[in-house]
């Protein structure tokens, strides 16, 4: 059996919306080498067939001796990885005639730079230059369902498919060289883009992919290439795209030029979850430039020459509406819900022993990414074309089919690039919307959503009060609880496809309860542990936010471990360390302390907070310099320390550690979002006061830790709460205060202390 | 018919659109010059931010007539004819700045501007010029390196 397949290609490298179809049924000779890996027990020809990757990897994973805490041996990205196993290898590489290594990237790019540490991955195995490598996302596949930008699984998940196709397709090209020389291709090395002859000689992948793609026996190693080659990864590179992105060449959905596509958008209801009860259209098209107004589930469409004409038609609506579910609801409503619910601690007390109590209060945080929520959409007949930057592209495109009624085999889902997610992106509204608003007006639209509809309209990180409990007798830590209760987190989008989309939608409890429970853990020597998750369905959207349940979990945990060393007078970075046993962890603390200069005297007012973080397969520290003389304090300078295994990229792992510091800043110094009667106060970057520059650190200095593992561990959601409970320690370490409700400050409130404190 | 003759990076096109249509659906939905972003419509985060007559202004809250008779720049006009790029544009390569890259076109803009009125931008400086532009990934400490780089490189 083979499943690298030599087939035609015309394909030209960067071309958007190029059929699929014709390169996965042609098994023709052919004029590239192409790997289209298809089945489901697809292994690209080279290793042992994988015959139960599941229980196999379960195997490995599990160690002989009990579970101290669920996410230490299998965490979330590790079931969404074996999740996709079966359908890993599903991916297409091309070399095409004129030297390009073409790779259609099964994931969403928002800004992490997976692209750019996809294509070192694939330069580096297959030998060529990382500037002959071209990335396309590749379109929603009905044949690789579980694909889930998520969790900070996307290195881990494509690390070993990547390099085995592309091992795979670097032997056939040294093959073909050895053949055209008549040399030993043991000899031979692929190396810049071209096979390379010990007497000097060259051919370029380009020169041989032709004759590579038709090879019958390959007389050489397919293996992996050792680490100690690698030329590519593990050196920080710059994103492949930032030539593109500073000249404004880079397109997003709505910068797309789909034929006939006109702006769109819908007058939505001002309660979450309100609906139309009637309409009146006729002002709005006498409107000029408006086109056509259609009702759809989540209001009313109005279809323009312009965007700015859509909006004057939409604002000539006369709309009734009724209410949402939520009409008569509040904040305060939801947080008395949830500081009734009933949580059992462990009893306090005890002889001999200390208990430190703390309760933190979360409020709703919206994404807020730059690019606004959009898609477009071409519905016909008898087929549907979208366009949609989502994180899960195959639910996406089953919802769109349920939507409009067609087989799913009928729609096409393209992905653009998109402007941050933040985890928005699980989810898929536009999508459907743009989708049935084509259906219903029988054009192609491109729906945008407004900035004040993103926020309104849009999900949220659910509402929590996180309650730890710490035990200690003496200098030893005996027992460790934390609870949390949360407004329920809408996990409906499964593993990305429909079965476990519907086991998320219909059985919420025990898909939250796994979540939790492989996401959260304690990494101290702090007895016995447990934490556990309540939550109360209440109905605010709402979406994972730059991590499942960790953001809030870990941010509380770390600020108790201040508190606990604060009891104890010991050095938080001393206790830390006396409280850890991984040397990992242990490694990231110091070098953060190192960098820092930790314990050096400050300023009146100024401070310095530490945390670290566990999860992923990765840890890191940051060390925060917080100044709190200005009004709101400012954070001026950070140290990060951060070990994933194997940094891919380290400059683009940087970049995640860095970005994170704004995250943490808005949202333990800055904002949250406030329910008012069923409708969410803010609304645009003029209420929802996101960090600006004048808000954030003057330098954030990140040293990656040298190779540990080996493998790579995630990183897009590791650093945040790390970096928010940094914040926190530095505060409490500056004033005296002990914080529980976040944000500390909301600077658009003038006498916020009062109003809720 | 109220025509106006719209002048973006050189070229001119003559526009149906009445005296207060926003500069920035003109040039997105009618013209088909994408770089400056919609973020919120209203002037505050700043990923729209272009050049009017070599001055930084807001596409999404400036009327179409107060553009007639003046040269608009935007990101895709910043480069030379012959691609070599701004050294603006240069610094955030060099620095890697851009993540999700939304707001870039108008941090760019942006930061042309300061540099342009000060060629040594100190950390207040770059505060005060740059606080009006929302990056939502948080590239500021690598967006404030490239403004240093690239007034170096001008100076």
């Amino acid at each position: 059996m083979t499943t690298t397949e030599s087939q035609t290609s015309t394909h030209p490298s960067g071309t958007k919306g190029v059929s699929r179809r014709g390169f996965i049924g042609a098994l023709v000779v052919a004029p590239t080498l192409t790997a289209v890996v298809m089945s489901s027990d697809a292994h690209a020809g080279l290793l042992d067939p994988i015959t139960d990757p599941v229980a196999d990897t379960l195997g490995d994973l599990i160690p002989d001796l009990g579970l101290p805490e669920a996410a230490d041996i299998v965490d979330l990205g590790d079931l969404l990885i074996l999740s996709d196993a079966p359908f890993r290898y599903n991916m297409r590489i091309e070399v095409t005639p004129d030297n390009r290594v073409y790779f259609e990237l099964p994931r969403l790019e928002k800004g992490q730079g997976i692209s750019t540490a996809a294509a070192s991955i694939l330069a580096d195995e297959i030998g060529a230059r990382l500037a002959d490598v071209d990335v396309e996302l590749s379109d929603a596949r009905l044949d690789r369902p579980f694909t889930v930008t998520g969790s900070s699984s996307n290195v881990r998940a494509l690390w070993e498919p990547i390099r085995t196709v592309a091992a795979g397709l670097r032997a056939r090209l040294v093959t073909a060289a050895a053949n055209q020389w008549g040399a030993d291709p043991f000899s031979l090395v692929a190396r810049d883009t071209m096979v390379v002859h010990p007497d000097g000689r060259t051919l370029t992948f380009g020169e041989l992919t032709n004759a590579a793609s038709q090879i019958i026996q390959i007389t050489t190693n397919a293996a992996l290439r050792d680490p100690s080659d690698y030329t590519i990864i593990g050196r920080p590179q710059g994103r492949i795209d930032a030539r593109d992105i500073v000249t404004g060449q880079a397109e997003y959905a709505l910068d797309l030029q789909v034929p006939d596509a006109d702006p769109t958008v819908i007058a939505r209801a001002p309660d979450i979850g309100g609906t139309v009860a009637s309409f009146d259209a006729t002002a709005a098209l006498a409107m000029p430039g408006v086109i056509a107004v259609a009702q759809v589930s989540s209001g009313v469409a109005v279809v323009a020459r312009t965007y700015h004409e859509a909006f004057q038609g939409r604002d000539a609506l006369a709309i009734t509406w009724n209410p949402g579910p939520l009409a008569t609801t509040s904040d305060e409503d939801i947080r008395n819900t949830l500081r009734s619910a009933d949580v059992e601690l462990v009893p306090s007390g005890g002889l001999f022993t200390k208990t430190i109590d703390a309760t933190f209060e979360f409020p709703y945080v919206a994404h807020a990414p730059m690019e606004v929520m959009s898609a477009v959409a071409d519905v016909r007949s008898d087929s549907a074309e979208i366009w949609y930057g989502s994180q899960t592209p195959v639910i996406a495109l089953q919802a769109v089919a349920l939507a409009i009624g067609l087989p799913q085999s009928s729609v096409t889902l393209h992905v653009p690039r998109s402007g941050g997610a933040f985890g928005r992106r699980l989810f898929y509204e536009p999508a459907v919307e743009a989708a049935e608003i084509s259906k219903a007006v029988g054009q192609p639209v491109k729906l945008m959503w407004t900035r004040n509809d993103d926020t309104r309209h849009g999900r949220f990180r659910p509402m929590s009060i996180n309650r730890v409990r710490a035990r200690m007798v003496g200098r030893n830590v005996i027992t460790f609880d934390h609870r949390m209760t949360a407004a329920e987190l809408d996990l409906g989008h499964g593993f990305g496809e429909i079965l476990t989309a519907a086991a998320g939608q219909t059985l919420p409890a025990g898909f939250s309860q796994t979540a939790f429970h492989t996401t959260v853990s304690v990494p101290y020597d702090f007895g016995v542990v447990t934490q556990l998750l309540t939550e109360v369905p209440i109905p605010v959207p709402t979406s994972s936010w730059r991590s499942i349940y960790s953001g809030t979990v870990i941010t509380s945990n770390e600020i108790v471990v201040d508190r606990m060393a604060r009891r104890l007078r010991k050095d938080p970075v001393a206790f830390r360390r006396d409280k850890l046993s991984d040397e990992r962890p242990i490694a990231v603390l110091d070098r953060a302390a190192e960098m820092a200069d930790w314990g050096r005297s400050m300023p009146s007012g100024v401070a310095l907070g530490v945390a670290i973080h566990v999860e992923y397969r990765s840890t890191c520290a940051y060390v925060v310099e917080l100044d709190t003389n200005p009004e709101i304090p400012r954070v001026t300078n950070v140290w990060v320390a951060v070990d994933v295994g194997r940094a891919i990229n380290p400059k683009g792992l940087e970049a995640q550690m860095q970005g994170v510091v704004s995250d943490a800043i808005t949202t333990v110094l800055r904002v949250g979002n406030r329910l008012d009667d069923g409708r969410i106060r803010e609304g645009s970057y003029g209420d929802f006061l996101w960090a600006r520059m004048d808000h954030t650190p003057f330098d954030v200095q990140v040293d990656v830790m040298p190779p540990t593992t080996g493998e790579p561990g995630g990183a897009g959601e590791l650093g945040y709460p790390t970096c928010a409970a940094a914040i926190v320690n530095a505060y409490t370490q500056a004033t005296g205060q002990e914080p529980n409700r976040f944000p500390i400050f909301r600077p658009d409130i003038p006498d916020y202390s009062e109003v809720t404190g | 018919m109220n025509v106006q003759p719209v002048t973006v990076n050189g070229t001119t096109t003559d526009v149906d659109a009445p005296d207060d249509f926003p500069s920035l659906y003109l040039m997105r939905d009618v013209i088909g010059v994408t770089g400056p972003k919609y973020g919120c419509g209203v002037g505050i985060c700043g990923a729209c931010t272009s050049h009017l007559d070599g001055e930084a202004f807001r596409p999404c809250v400036t009327p179409v007539s107060d553009t007639v008779g003046k040269q608009i720049t935007t990101i895709e006009g910043l480069a030379s004819p012959d691609g070599t790029l701004h050294p603006v544009q240069q610094a955030w390569i060099d620095e890697d700045v851009a993540q999700c890259g939304f707001c870039q076109p108008g941090q760019i803009m942006a930061a042309v501007d300061l540099i342009a009125n000060n060629p040594d931008p100190s950390d207040a400086d770059i505060d005060q010029a740059m606080r009006n532009n929302v990056c939502r990934c948080g590239t500021y400490p690598r967006i404030r390196k490239a403004i240093k780089r690239a007034a170096a490189a001008m100076r």
